[in-house]
């Protein structure tokens, strides 16, 4: 049974990996978790220069899921360089570089530097953080914007380019196509959906923010909407991210047109929670006599479209 | 620090609303050092989804408690648990008070208590090195929230003087501070910040040291999500984790 799939000459063993932000730098729980059996790992987005990230408090807990406002917290890519990158080398673990900038220049700087490293197979590009004023969000809500990311960072690298899309927009699939059209070797979704919760008591925000980003179970049914969506428009390949849980969210994604995934706010709850989703697909996928991963793709019967195979039918799954 | 399936030995309801809830885990038990936490996943169900971090309040053998009070739907779910059931632990996490306990000698622990920041407490007077005396100052709103058990030399505050003193712990602190000896003497708390804010400023005006403990509301309690900052006095960074550089600090080294 295959349960690896490649983006350019990268092949990743499954296809769970582990979310930026929520599984910090990939050297962290080494003692938790076999980091060295998740599909791959996406470290928390790097910025040229260190963030402190926002003030307390920043996280609060929803019905099925969670409101964070971190900020981009993270140590910058020079300190990630010199003191992450050594521990990574030792791990085992198929790492993609998450970037987060404020401008074009500064996500071409913040790949320049790491493009070198052999132990960074690849880059996820965060175009849509909503807790980053000057950041991401002002990229994410316009297409010409993220094709003019892509192509910078297209030029820059031979690497597999992820595009990650926020859902905070009208259609997720017009920015999906304008990365696929300049080169991006995947799109990712959803970053988080803008949300907010307010104390009834003290009458004040939850959040420093006031305004963050839901995760977790909650948003599930909206992420396999806008993959569906975006499945629809674009050819390259998606990586469904929305509170993914268990092995059987992984496949509801994998069926609505995904072709991997991303374990984010579970990941708090269950560290090992990836490396358990890709063992339960591993043994549903047994169970049920498929012999890749890769059918099950967009492998429903409704709706009808030229692009979904008919039940029973794998031609057209195997072309994912 | 590792995650298992860990059975409930005992849940008992010590005082009103307040359950002190005993765990075995030997591979918890024996790495686990006073003011760590445990980070407790309630039920399997997304709601509550986030774990929930509570002091080791105790560490006999192979088992260790928590103490917790009703405050929410993941503490009514977990005062519901029963002898046998499994609840899925993560820990021991974070750094508590043992690096204060060595770095400096002292002879004398003033341990600083207030509501379920008692919690704790047990623990760390139970690992104080030998020859250190102790004494305990324990607030709570009324008699009824004082829990005493594992604590000796207690003066008591309540804010409703139905027990000990009416008033707040800080001011039991305040009128006992000028008899201790500031190079022999570490003050160990824990409670609402607001009482660790005024404790921190006696402490520091006597040039006593003073360790606190602190709480906040956590994702994952090590280190991934960044969920739980507070407010760093020294060095760089403008923010420290409470579940990774905490939850034990040096009153000196955070605004709380």
């Amino acid at each position: 049974m295959t349960e690896s799939f490649s983006l350019r000459d990268v092949t990743f063993q499954n296809r769970v990996f582990t979310a930026s932000g929520t599984f910090g730098y990939g050297d962290e729980v080494v003692d938790l978790v076999d980091v060295d059996r998740i599909g791959a790992v996406i470290t928390k987005s790097l910025s040229l220069k260190p963030r402190d990230g926002n003030p307390p408090p920043r996280i609060v807990e929803t019905p099925a899921g969670m409101l964070n406002s971190i900020g981009l917290a993270n140590i910058g890519v020079k300190k990630f360089i010199d003191e992450k990158i050594p521990k990574l080398e030792h791990i085992g673990a198929t790492i993609l570089a998450n970037i987060a900038a404020s401008s074009v220049d500064e996500y071409c700087a913040v790949m320049d530097m790491l493009d070198s490293f052999e132990i960074i197979r690849g880059y996820e590009i965060n175009v849509s953080c909503p807790n980053d004023r000057d950041g991401g969000l002002q990229f994410g809500p316009d297409p010409a914007k993220v094709a003019q990311i892509t192509r910078q960072l297209r030029k820059r690298t031979a690497k597999p380019l992820i595009i990650k899309l926020t859902p905070n927009v009208t259609r997720v699939s017009e920015f999906a196509l304008a990365a696929e059209a300049e080169g991006a070797d995947a799109v990712s979704l959803i970053n988080t959906l803008i949300g907010m919760a307010v104390d009834i008591h003290t009458r004040k925000p939850k959040l420093s923010t006031v305004t963050g980003g839901l995760s977790g179970p909650a948003i599930k049914p909206v992420a396999l909407a806008k993959v569906y969506e975006t499945f629809k428009a674009v050819k390259i390949p998606i990586i469904g991210i929305g509170g993914v849980s268990t092995w059987e969210d992984a496949i509801e994604f994998f069926l609505a047109g995904a072709t991997a995934v991303q374990t984010g706010t579970a990941n708090f709850v269950s560290p090992a929670c990836a490396v358990n989703i890709a063992e339960g697909i591993a043994a549903y996928c047994k169970s049920k006599k498929i012999r890749d991963v890769a059918e099950l793709v967009a492998c429903w019967t409704h709706p009808p479209t030229s692009r979904w195979c008919k039940a029973g039918s794998e031609s057209y799954c195997a072309m994912m | 620090m590792i995650t298992e399936q860990i059975p409930v030995i005992q849940n008992e309801e010590v005082t009103e609303g307040i359950f002190r809830l005993t765990l075995r885990s030997k591979q918890i038990a024996t790495g686990a050092v006073a003011g760590q936490f445990i980070n407790v996943r309630v039920s399997d169900s997304p709601v509550p989804m986030l774990r929930r971090p509570f002091s080791i309040s105790e560490k006999k053998g192979d088992t260790i408690s928590i103490l917790f009070n009703i405050v929410g739907v993941g503490t009514r779910i977990l005062a519901s648990k029963r002898k046998g059931d499994l609840l899925d632990v993560l820990g021991p996490l974070g750094n508590g008070f043992a690096p204060f306990l060595t770095d400096q000698k002292f002879e004398l622990a003033v341990i600083v208590a207030g509501g379920m920041g008692v919690a704790p407490m047990p623990f760390l007077l139970s690992s104080l090195p030998r020859k250190t005396e102790s004494i305990v100052l324990l607030g709570a709103r009324t008699a009824g929230q004082l829990v005493k058990t594992g604590l000796d030399n207690l003066s008591i505050a309540t804010d409703d003087g139905t027990e000990g003193a009416r008033g707040n712990v800080v001011d039991l602190f305040r009128k006992r501070v000028a008899a201790f000896d500031p190079t022999k003497t570490k003050v160990f708390s824990c409670g609402p910040t607001r009482m660790m804010q005024a404790l921190s400023a006696v402490a520091a005006k006597h040039s006593i040291p003073c360790f606190i403990s602190l709480e906040c509301d956590m994702a994952c309690g090590i280190g991934l999500c960044q969920g739980c900052p507070v407010p760093a006095a020294r060095g760089e960074k403008k923010y420290v984790l409470v579940c990774k550089d905490g939850p034990v600090f040096n009153s000196h080294s955070v605004y709380v």
